[in-house]
């Protein structure tokens, strides 16, 4: 196996996952290996490749496998490219009793896309995902770290719009 | 409304700062057991008096799992707090890291300091960016003050707090997955016993309560377990949060005292929309039996009650629907819910949650056969109570109860290939 290159890791990156690092005793560097796959992810438009997955397990004494183990387990981790910006439109309970079923529907025939697939120009990726914990404001959304809840096609178009 | 808990700083501007949380008498407590040592027995005393019971679902006596914790072990003991809320259904807890997590702060030191731990985890969900934030500046002012840290106030006492982030599993809400995700493990749930308190995070004996149930506690030992056992009922202390989500006017999270009307809750979230007429209420969360109205609507919002109707409190989120609802298309949607998270370490809940979420699906398309409902019901019962953690129950309950009391409408899928609402 190829040594894995720690280098991948911008310095930015490696001082970032370092804050989470002491978060932990200092013989449980493993801890952070959650906040490092994101990290990682961050820094490299959203996914993660099999060279970044092996630079955090040598970056924190793991091996890759117990790495990949946790980046396939959580829904979070990309392990494919994804489009600029990654909507994540909840479908549970509460948002389906307010409309999350036409907010997909708007989102899929405005970006010409279906749930999971990304455009072609590679800036918009739509994903369904589970309970998002902001029911009492559903229909709700993702886009990045950010919330947008009561949905409405026209919020939906605002916001698009608003979308670099 | 009764904001007296965990809501009491969301009138006040910028309810989050230290400032804000201070005006309400925040950290009073926990700068008297800096400086009086209270007796840690006193203190789980007034706990069991409250009848504070865990806000994450369980409804297990606060008071009687801090006593758990071991007392003479020596060395690290562990403090963890689950704000990884993902029951489709509740956001309470988001709502306290934001509008006020000075309270959680304190009441993680109180239970670090009552159970020797000298450090606490709060693992909040990936997906709650800005309430992370928000609880993160809160750490920073409370150790800028001096009320947390090493040898907080001159007191010989030690505690901090570390946030842990999430990365998207709803079974990391199971209070092992949550340890093993906190070990940068993937989060699948160990096996019971050995229970956290003697085995925990990183081996060691740890208390892992839910957001709400620790941001109670500050409260209630500032003005004592009988004012906090008094704004309730009864074994069911207190106030709590509910989420009311669904077919309401105004949907929102409400503090209100336990044993509450269930009407008198649909009142304060505006009613039903529409004008239309209440079919079925979950009062707990996906993961708590659904009650056809005439049920609800006869019962209290409390522990008891809602046990004795049928259902669970759970974690207090109440979803309501109304008579245009399609209960087959509910329960699909819940039974693919499960069957995603899975984490696929028990046979039963594995291929069951899977059997489950195909067999609901085929049915609300049309494609159900007769002998469907009865094998439904069957294969809930295969998962009940034969896999490590409570996902599988909770994947079972939704479909048992569901077709208890909307037996017809299944029927109706099955005989005319379409709904019947
Ligand atoms: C599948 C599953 C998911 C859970 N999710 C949560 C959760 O998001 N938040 C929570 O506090 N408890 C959750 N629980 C319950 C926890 O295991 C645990 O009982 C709780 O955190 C204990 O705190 P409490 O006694 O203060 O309620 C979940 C349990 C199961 C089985
Ligand atoms: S019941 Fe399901 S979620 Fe829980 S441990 Fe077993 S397989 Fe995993
Ligand atoms: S069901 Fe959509 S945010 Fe909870």
């Amino acid at each position: 196996m190829a040594q894995a290159n720690i280098e991948l890791l911008t310095p930015a990156s490696r001082a970032e996952i370092d804050t989470w690092v002491a978060k932990y005793p200092p013989e449980r560097k493993q801890s952070a290996v959650m906040a490092a796959l994101r990290i990682a992810q961050d820094q490299n438009a959203g996914w993660l490749t099999t060279e970044l997955m092996d630079a955090v397990a040598a970056y924190l004494g793991m091996t890759p496998i117990a790495v990949y183990e946790v980046a396939t387990f959580y829904s979070m981790y990309q392990l494919e490219p994804v489009g600029r910006h990654k909507i994540n439109v909840c479908t549970n309970i509460s948002c389906l009793l307010r409309g999350s079923e036409d907010v997909v529907k708007h989102l899929q025939q405005r970006l010409g896309i279906k749930l999971g697939e990304t455009t072609a120009d590679g800036r918009y990726t739509l994903k369904e995902v589970e309970c998002l914990g902001a029911c009492v404001n559903a229909p709700v959304a993702q886009i990045a770290r950010q919330y947008y809840e009561q949905l409405t096609p026209e919020l939906i178009d605002r916001i698009i719009d608003g979308l670099e | 409304m009764a904001n007296d808990v965990c809501f009491r700083t969301l009138h006040l501007e910028q309810p989050w700062t230290l400032d804000s949380y201070r005006s309400v008498g925040g950290y009073s407590v926990w700068e008297k057991i800096l400086k009086e040592k209270t007796a840690p027995d006193s203190i789980i005393a007034e706990l069991k008096t409250s009848a504070l019971r865990g806000r994450g679902g369980a409804g297990f006596p606060t008071g009687l799992k801090w006593s758990f914790m071991p007392r003479n072990v020596e060395g690290q003991k562990y403090v963890v707090c689950n704000s990884d809320e993902g029951e489709p259904g509740t956001c309470k807890d988001r709502d306290i890291l934001r509008y006020n997590p000075h309270q959680l702060v304190e009441g993680m030191a109180i239970a670090g300091y009552t159970m020797g731990a000298s450090k606490g985890y709060n693992y909040i969900r990936g997906e709650f960016w800005e309430p992370y934030e928000r609880f993160q500046a809160a750490i920073e002012e409370a150790r800028a003050a001096g009320l947390l840290g090493r040898n907080i106030m001159g007191s010989g006492i030690d505690f901090d707090i570390d946030v842990h982030l999430g990365a998207g599993a709803y079974v990391c809400g199971e209070e092992t997955a949550l340890l093993e995700s906190l070990e940068g493990k993937k989060g699948q749930p160990r096996f019971k016993p050995p229970f956290p308190a003697s085995y925990g995070l990183y081996g060691r004996p740890t208390t892992i309560n839910n957001t709400e149930s620790l941001a109670s506690v500050p409260v209630i030992l500032q003005h004592g377990g009988q004012w906090f056992l008094e704004l309730g009922k009864p074994n069911n202390g207190g106030t709590k949060l509910f989420s009311v989500s669904g077919h309401v006017n105004k949907p929102g999270n409400y503090e209100v005292p336990m044993g509450l009307p269930f009407a008198d809750l649909l009142e304060l979230a505006g009613g039903v929309w529409k004008g239309h007429k209440l079919k079925a209420v979950i009062p707990g969360g996906s993961s708590t039996p659904v009650l056809p109205a005439e049920i609800a609507m006869g019962m209290t919002m409390d522990y008891d009650s809602i046990s004795k109707a049928g259902s669970m409190l759970g974690a207090g989120s109440v979803i309501v629907m109304d008579e245009t609802t399609c209960m087959v298309g509910v329960l699909a949607r819940l039974s693919h819910f499960y069957f995603e998270e899975s984490c696929g370490q028990c046979t039963p809940c594995r291929e069951g949650t899977g059997w489950l979420a195909r067999m609901v699906h085929r049915i609300e398309h049309g494609e159900g056969r007769q002998e469907d409902l009865d094998l439904l019901v069957q294969a809930a019962s295969q998962i009940e109570g034969h896999t490590i953690c409570a996902l599988g129950d909770a994947a079972a309950m939704p479909v048992k109860s569901f077709i208890k009391h909307y037996r017809d409408e299944f029927q109706y899928h099955i005989d005319h290939k379409k709904c019947m609402v």
